[in-house]
């Protein structure tokens, strides 16, 4: 039989429900690799053995009373970002290095309330700004691919989801949650092999879940198969009262939309990603991949997204100003690391100058900065205005076809010290995946191949509104054609 | 005749405008469940919203939004049915957030005009600039520790209302009558207690001078002054120190100030220098506030009768003054007290008895409608026990005295005191007879035209019937034997 950690979602449950395997077999084999591979990878901050042991041997006993539901035994990864009752919630931050939420994310609740089993809290970038994962207080994580002949280059899983991704792509869950609030879940997604979906904007509640910036912050699954990943939104996603942003709107059935084809559908491929200096490798998996989706049976079409070229610097404005006010209560009055001081303004200035990391900083000093007095109007207002530009762009494409294709990222995964010494550089990783973030609209990141040097690569599937089933079926038809099998050379029982 | 303060250079005028926070009567605070009753344990009311706990989130609470509509159509205000909420940024350790929700540029409720009643009679329209929805923030004890100070988060998250006024007002007696009157709409609505005392209706209070026929100068806000009195002092102080500076050739800066009660003397809090620069932004929380119109209308049209409207009717249906009116609907209980008393009886003469007697009751014995040992039932049983002649208007004043001591109904203290009027005219006539005969002398004069003995006559037979005849038959049947 398969390796437990070898399996997929749908696999893990087909066997859970046939009794080939326990949850707590399953479980223990994941929790087995994670105390193997998990001090090397440092893919989870806090790994939650007591915890998954107990709430896999609450699976079996469900599925022994014939009580099995979506997630019952599986065993996941939590992006720190998610609020856990009882268990240690960070963000990967100084600031929140001791804080133990006595609430429960909704995204959390859903998928408790399904089954699954949590492994532990994976590691991100530090309140989930970043690209690379390196900006974590609690130490980089570990890309488990390595670039052929270049076995000790330390490579970054990407970000800010980049504990996630490597803890699924190393075999160290079977899936696990993520945010992206400008690529955080499709960038690592791709830099690590596997899938990774961020549905649309008021899809997932962000009840519960640590805000970055609130009109861009949105969860979603990383998995290794299409279907897996459609499995786990099935489970995380729903109407929330306790989110104002929350859409009112039924949860259809992910998974059946997989293998439902592309077969008439019309593809749209925007000339503005091919950017000045767009390397020939991703430029030639963009071509395969509209050449599979062509003999699959659907149609190209060349649109135009003409404010693509603002979508980053427009991020850049939004995102640090939502966070510069959602990272204010971070003051070492309530809850937290405090550093005491002189007065109060000596405490605020001493606890936030030892909790927060210098991009968490960066981020937060822009973000004021675009906000003051005299600023608000040329940089605020400007790139709102922006901002309905690009989501008008994707309106006017939606009435010429179905869904986007186009690359995932401008490159594959890079070392952990290559571009750290620019931030611009950092940023531009996120080139094809901010605009997602700004329309609201669903953004999937499949494997499609690898580059020269053995690193996997990643398409970029762009869907309508609530439309994620058709992002599932261009998604699953693009991994059909691929037949993406390669694997990272650090894994569970490889 | 405008009120002007005489400086050395002539007379200066002053300009005041209004900016009222009233906190909204609710069960639950604005965008979380947590309660918001007063005076409870600190920091037994804060849900993990309120404390700006991470990833916790802002959601409206409809019933406040609803308390805002209503006041402001009470207000005669526009009422925005498309609005929104922004964040006002800054640090401070009763502010969870690290910013406090309010409307900035978009509120629930543009320009309305409330009239204000002076004590010359005369009335005054007082423009409404907005009213919008905001949250409180918590409260900060430095005075429990010598080196600690103490948060209270029961507070933080409370809907406050915060109404601006137009820079319409021109002397402590508008400013204060701008209040009462706003505090007295906001009470009939039930959409703010108005209590004071206790920080549910704080103003911060703008004032200028000028010199007349000029344009605005500087102005200084004064904040958190929490009673009308206050507001009435401090419009003056500030005055005063405004045309002091000027006419010493100094500027008056734009600062905010502090009301100190105790010296009756404004003081600098901080300057315009100082000043936060908030960066307001719309909140991404929360989605714009899209209110339907037919909600609206509804509102509206399930909206009590405002003070206004109720004093008109008092004077048009009922037959008041105007001052009896006025006095009536100042306070809601007033007249829903009066009301429960007129009602099937003469308004006039219940108005008279409320604003005479009653409320002379009221003070000797330091009660309020709502604590009035004499209810409206047993005031209107008193009523109509003068209407049915069992009780002389001289009686019934005693009874009600007694009535304020004891809380026993009128009829009870008509039994026990034998207060009960005479009207048997065998009684009567009895005794005229036996005065007659006692003053005979006197019955002689009257009946050689000394009309004036006639009220003699009667202080006599009242006298002899220890005040207990009917007026009316001793006057008839003392003519009737005189002849």
């Amino acid at each position: 039989m398969t390796h437990p950690t070898e399996l997929t979602i749908a696999g893990a449950r087909a066997a859970l429900d046939r009794r080939e395997i326990s949850a707590v077999e399953l479980t223990r084999a994941h929790l087995d690799a994670i105390a193997a591979l998990n001090p090397r990878l440092n893919a989870y901050i806090t790994p939650t053995p007591e915890l998954a042991e107990r709430q896999a041997a609450e699976a079996d006993a469900a599925l022994a009373r014939g009580e099995g539901r979506a997630l019952t035994g599986i065993p996941l990864a939590i992006k720190d970002l998610f609020c856990t009752a009882g268990t240690r919630t960070t963000a990967a931050s100084r600031i929140l290095g001791n804080f133990v939420p006595p609430y429960e994310s909704t995204v959390t609740a859903n998928l408790l309330r399904d089954g699954a089993v949590f492994l532990g809290k994976a590691n991100l970038d530090e309140f989930a700004m970043g690209s690379s994962n390196t900006s974590s207080a609690f130490g980089a994580a570990e890309n488990p691919w390595k670039r052929q002949g270049e076995e000790d280059t330390f490579l970054v899983p990407g970000g800010s989801s980049g504990g996630s991704a490597a803890a699924v792509a190393a075999r160290l869950a079977l899936g696990a949650t993520a945010t992206d609030t400008g690529g955080s879940i499709r960038q690592p997604a791709a830099f690590c092999g596997i899938a990774g979906i961020k549905p649309t904007y008021g899809r997932c509640s962000r009840f519960g879940i640590v805000a970055y910036a609130s009109s861009l912050d949105q969860a979603g699954p990383v998995a290794r198969t299409v279907e897996d990943c459609a499995i786990l939104l099935g489970s995380m996603a729903g109407f929330d009262p306790r989110d104002s942003t929350s859409a009112d709107v039924a949860v259809p059935d992910f998974a059946a939309a997989v293998a439902r084809g592309v077969k008439g559908l019309r593809i749209g491929i925007p000339r503005e990603y091919r950017m000045e200096g767009l390397s020939p490798e991703i430029d030639a998996l963009w071509q395969q991949g509209m050449a599979w989706l062509k003999a699959e049976g659907a149609t190209l079409v060349d649109i135009s997204l003409p404010h693509t070229k603002y979508a980053l610097p427009t991020y850049y404005i939004v995102a640090p100003a939502e966070a510069s006010s959602n990272l204010a209560r971070y003051d070492g009055v309530r809850f937290g690391l405090r550093e005491n001081g002189e007065d109060l303004k000596d405490l605020y200035e001493r606890t936030r100058a030892a909790g927060f990391g210098d991009e968490v900083k960066r981020r937060i000093l822009i973000g004021t900065y675009v906000l003051s007095a005299g600023y608000y109007d040329a940089y605020y207002v400007k790139a709102q205005q922006v901002r309905a530009l690009i989501k008008r762009d994707f309106d006017r494409a939606w009435g010429e076809v179905d869904a986007i294709l186009t690359p995932a990222t401008p490159s594959a995964a890079f070392g952990r010290d290559e571009k750290q010494d620019d931030p611009v550089a950092m940023y531009l990783n996120d080139v094809f995946t901010v605009t997602a973030n700004l329309a609201g609209i669903p953004g999937m990141s499949v494997p499609a191949g690898l580059d020269a040097k053995g690193l996997p690569l990643g398409l970029q599937i762009l869907g309508k509104p609530f439309d994620e089933e058709t992002v599932f079926a261009v998604g699953g038809a693009i991994e059909r054609a691929a037949g993406f099998n390669a694997l990272p050379t650090l894994r569970a029982a490889a | 005749m405008s009120y002007t303060i005489e400086g050395s250079t002539g007379p200066w005028e002053v300009v005041i405008g209004l900016e009222v926070h009233a906190q909204v009567t609710s069960e639950a605070k604005l965008f979380s469940g947590a309660a918001t009753a007063f005076g409870a344990e600190p920091n037994s009311q804060v849900s993990f919203i309120d404390a700006g706990f991470p990833g916790m989130l802002p959601v409206i609470n409809r019933e406040c939004v609803a308390q805002a509509v209503r006041t402001g159509l009470g207000l005669n205000a526009q009422v925005n049915l498309w609005s929104r909420f922004d964040r006002k940024n800054y640090f401070y350790a009763d502010l969870p957030q690290g910013y406090q929700i309010s409307q900035y540029q978009y509120p629930v409720i543009g320009t309305g005009q409330i009239e204000i009643d002076l004590a010359d009679g005369s009335t005054k329209q007082i423009g409404i600039t907005r009213l919008h929805l905001e949250q409180d923030a918590g409260k900060s004890l430095h005075d429990q520790h010598p080196s600690k100070s103490y948060i209270d988060l029961n507070r933080s998250g409370v809907a406050l209302m915060e109404i601006v006024s137009e820079p319409d007002m021109r002397s402590p007696e508008e400013a204060g009558a701008y209040l009462t009157k706003l505090r007295q709409i906001l009470r009939y609505l039930g959409t703010c207690d108005g209590n004071m005392e206790q920080g549910s209706l704080r103003a911060d209070v703008n004032v200028s001078v000028r010199k007349p026929g000029e344009g605005f100068r500087t102005r200084c806000e004064v904040k958190n002054v929490n009673s009308i009195r206050f507001v009435m002092q401090a419009v003056e102080a500030e005055a005063r120190r405004q045309v002091e500076l000027w006419e010493a050739g100094e500027e008056v800066v734009q600062e905010t100030r502090l009301f100190d009660t105790t010296r009756g003397v404004t003081r600098s809090m901080r300057s315009k220098e100082d000043a936060h620069d908030y960066r307001y932004f719309p909140d991404p929380d929360l989605p714009p506030l899209v209110l339907d119109a037919a909600w609206v209308e509804a509102l509206k049209a399930a909206l009590p009768e405002l003070p206004d409207a109720r004093r008109a009717r008092y004077v048009g249906d009922f037959g008041l003054t105007p001052y009896d009116a006025h006095v009536l609907t100042l306070e809601k209980e007033t007249a829903a007290f009066y009301e429960a008393v007129a009602k099937g009886r003469d308004p006039k003469m219940a108005a008279n008895w409320i604003t005479g007697d009653f409320f002379a009751g009221l003070n000797r014995t330091g009660a309020s409608i709502g604590s009035s040992p004499v209810s409206a039932g047993d005031l209107g049983a008193l009523l109509d026990l003068i209407s049915d002649s069992t009780l002389s208007g001289k009686l019934a004043k005693e009874v009600l005295e007694a009535m304020f001591e004891t809380g026993k109904p009128p009829a009870a203290i008509v039994e026990e005191r034998g207060l009960k009027q005479v009207t048997d005219t065998g009684a009567i006539e009895a005794v005229i007879d036996q005065v007659m005969a006692a003053n005979a002398g006197k019955v002689e004069e009257y009946r050689s035209g000394k009309d004036k003995l006639f009220g003699f006559f009667v202080g006599q037979t009242m006298k002899a019937m220890q005040g207990k005849g009917n007026p009316a038959l001793v006057n008839e049947l003392l003519k009737k034997k005189l002849g």
